[in-house]
C-alpha cells in the first residue's frame, strides 16, 4: 500500500492536487490512497507527501505553523525517515532558507536559497508568469528524466510572480526560460519539488506524478 | 518561452452550456463537463466557464459543475458569473476553480478586488472588463465600462480602470469588447493594445473573434497574452489544433500537444 498525504493546512485549491494523484496512481499501475490532512500522526504515517501551496510565502508558513506540529512531522518523516516529499508551487517555494514577499518569513531551509520577486529584463514581459513554458534540465533527475526526452511537449503550466534562487546549483534541476533563467524543478536527496503545478499540467504533469508515485530515492 | 493560450469559453445556465456544443461527438452536448473534457482533450491550454444563471441565490449547482469538470480535466479553470463577495471566491476554489473571474463586483466595489486578492493571492484573481467605446469616428479612441451584459453605462473609462484593478492586486484582466461580442469582426484590436500596454498583468482578449486571423491579429497587434473564443470552437468551425496551428505559423508560441 501507498499511501500520499496531501498536507491540509488551508492553502487553496486541494482538490485538484488529490484527483491528479488518484489519476496518476492509476496510470502508474499503483494502488494509492491520497489523504488530505494537517494531523502530524497522520503525516508521520505517510509513504510520501505532497505539499501544495498557492498564495503569498508568508501566509502559507503561517498556515503550516498553524497546526501545532504539523512542520515537525514533516521534518521527522522527511528529513529523518527519508520519504519521498514533493512541494508545489508556494510548496516548492516554502522549502528555501527565507522568503522576501512583502516581508522576510523563514522558509523549511531543506534546500538553501531565497525566494524573491521575478524581475524580468524585458518590461514588456508580465507579471504574473502565468502560462505553459518549456522546461530545460540542468541535470538528470528520475522524476524528470523520462519526461523531457521523450519528444513530447515539455510545457508546464506556470502562475507565479516569485521564484526561487537555490544556493547550490546542484539543487536545480530544471529552469524555464521568462527574461531570463527561473528556477521551475529542484530536488535534493528524497526532496523535490517544482514551480509549475503539475496536477495543471494535463498528461506532462499526471506523468511527472507518476513518477513520484513510483520514486524511491 | 511563454506560450500564448488558447483559452474556450462556455457560457453556462443553470448547470448547462447554453446553445450546447456542436464540435464532437459528445453524448450530452448541453453537459459543461462533458464539453471540458473534449476540449482539454484537443489541448485548450486553459478552460474558461462564464456562468449566467439569472439566480444567484443557488449557488450548487454551478459548485457541482465546478467540482465534477476540475476531477475530469487537469488543465487550469476560470469561472466567473455572478462573484460578488469573498464566500463566492472562497466556494469556486474549493469546489476546483484555479481562477476566478470578478465583473460588476470590481466597478461597484475596486476595494473587492483588493481584498480578494490579499485573501487568496493575486494569480487566482481575474478582473474582465466588458468596455464599449464612447468617442465618436475620427476622435482619439475612448472606451468606457458598461455592465449587464453592455446595457448600463458607467461613466467609468476602461484604461484607467484597468491599470487601477490590477494595482489593486489583479492578477489577469479579461478584456471584452461589447461592440464586437457576437460580431465575427475580430477583436477590438486598439482597445486590447491600449489595456496591454498600459498594465503589467497578463490580458486574455474576448468578444468578436470569427476567423483564425482573428486569434493572430489579438496577439500581434493587440498584445495580448491569450485569446479566448467561445463560437468558432463551440460550432466546430475550427478545432483548437487548427488555432493553434494557425498561430505558429503566423510565428506566435504555442504550445503543441
Amino acid at each position: 500500500m501507498n499511501t500520499v498525504v496531501v498536507v491540509d493546512y488551508g492553502s487553496g485549491n486541494l482538490h485538484s492536487a488529490c484527483k491528479a494523484l488518484e489519476r496518476a496512481g492509476n496510470d502508474a499501475g499503483s494502488e494509492v490512497t491520497v489523504r488530505l490532512s494537517s494531523d502530524p500522526d497522520e503525516v508521520l504515517k505517510a509513504d510520501r507527501v505532497v505539499l501544495p501551496g498557492v498564495g503569498a510565502f508568508a501566509d502559507c508558513r503561517r498556515g503550516l505553523d498553524a497546526a501545532p506540529g504539523l512542520t515537525e512531522a514533516l521534518t521527522e518523516l522527511v528529513q529523518e525517515k527519508g520519504r519521498p516529499f514533493f512541494g508545489i508551487c508556494v510548496g516548492m517555494q516554502l522549502l528555501a532558507s527565507r522568503g522576501l514577499e512583502y516581508e522576510i518569513t523563514a522558509g523549511l531551509d531543506w534546500i538553501s536559497g531565497d525566494v524573491a520577486p521575478i524581475r524580468p529584463a524585458d518590461p514588456s514581459l508580465k507579471i504574473p508568469h502565468m502560462g505553459w513554458n518549456d522546461l530545460t534540465q540542468v541535470r538528470p533527475h528520475p522524476l524528470l528524466d523520462n519526461l523531457l526526452n521523450s519528444g513530447r511537449s515539455r510545457d508546464a503550466y506556470f502562475v507565479h510572480s516569485y521564484a526561487l534562487t537555490a544556493a547550490r546549483p546542484e539543487d536545480v534541476v530544471a529552469t524555464t526560460d521568462y527574461g531570463g533563467a527561473i528556477t521551475a524543478f529542484v530536488a535534493r536527496d528524497n526532496v523535490a519539488g517544482s514551480q509549475f503545478h503539475p496536477e495543471k499540467s494535463q498528461g506532462f504533469g499526471l506523468a511527472l506524478l507518476s513518477n513520484f508515485i513510483r520514486w524511491r530515492p | 518561452m511563454l506560450k500564448v493560450r488558447i483559452i474556450p469559453c462556455l457560457d453556462v445556465k443553470d448547470g448547462r452550456v447554453v446553445k450546447g456544443v456542436k464540435f464532437v461527438d459528445l453524448v450530452d452536448a448541453g453537459d459543461p463537463v462533458e464539453a471540458a473534457r473534449a476540449y482539454d482533450a484537443a489541448g485548450a491550454d486553459e478552460l474558461c466557464f462564464l456562468d449566467i444563471t439569472a439566480s444567484h441565490e443557488d449557488r450548487s449547482t454551478l459548485l457541482d459543475v465546478v467540482q465534477r469538470t476540475a476531477e475530469a480535466c487537469f488543465t487550469p479553470l476560470t469561472v466567473g458569473g455572478g462573484v460578488r463577495a469573498v464566500e463566492d471566491i472562497r466556494r469556486l476554489l474549493l469546489a476546483g476553480a484555479d481562477k476566478v473571474s470578478i465583473n460588476t463586483a470590481a466597478v461597484n466595489n475596486r476595494q473587492f478586488v483588493r481584498e480578494a486578492a490579499e485573501k487568496f493571492g493575486d494569480q487566482c484573481i481575474v478582473v474582465a472588463i466588458d468596455a464599449k467605446r464612447v468617442s465618436p469616428d475620427g476622435a482619439p479612441p475612448r472606451w468606457e465600462i458598461f455592465t449587464h451584459g453592455g446595457r448600463r453605462e458607467t461613466g467609468i473609462d476602461a484604461i484607467d480602470f484597468a491599470r487601477e484593478v490590477v494595482s489593486l492586486g489583479a492578477g489577469e484582466l479579461l478584456v471584452t469588447s461589447m461592440d464586437r461580442d457576437g460580431t465575427r469582426a475580430g477583436y477590438d484590436l486598439p482597445l486590447m493594445k491600449a489595456i496591454s500596454s498600459a498594465v503589467s498583468a497578463p490580458v486574455i482578449a474576448s468578444g468578436g473573434v470569427g476567423s483564425l486571423d482573428d486569434l493572430v491579429n489579438g496577439v500581434t497587434e493587440g498584445g495580448v497574452s491569450a485569446v479566448l473564443a467561445a463560437s468558432i470552437f463551440h460550432f466546430g468551425t475550427y478545432t483548437v489544433s487548427e488555432a493553434k496551428a494557425h498561430m505558429a505559423a503566423a510565428g506566435i508560441p504555442v504550445r503543441m500537444v
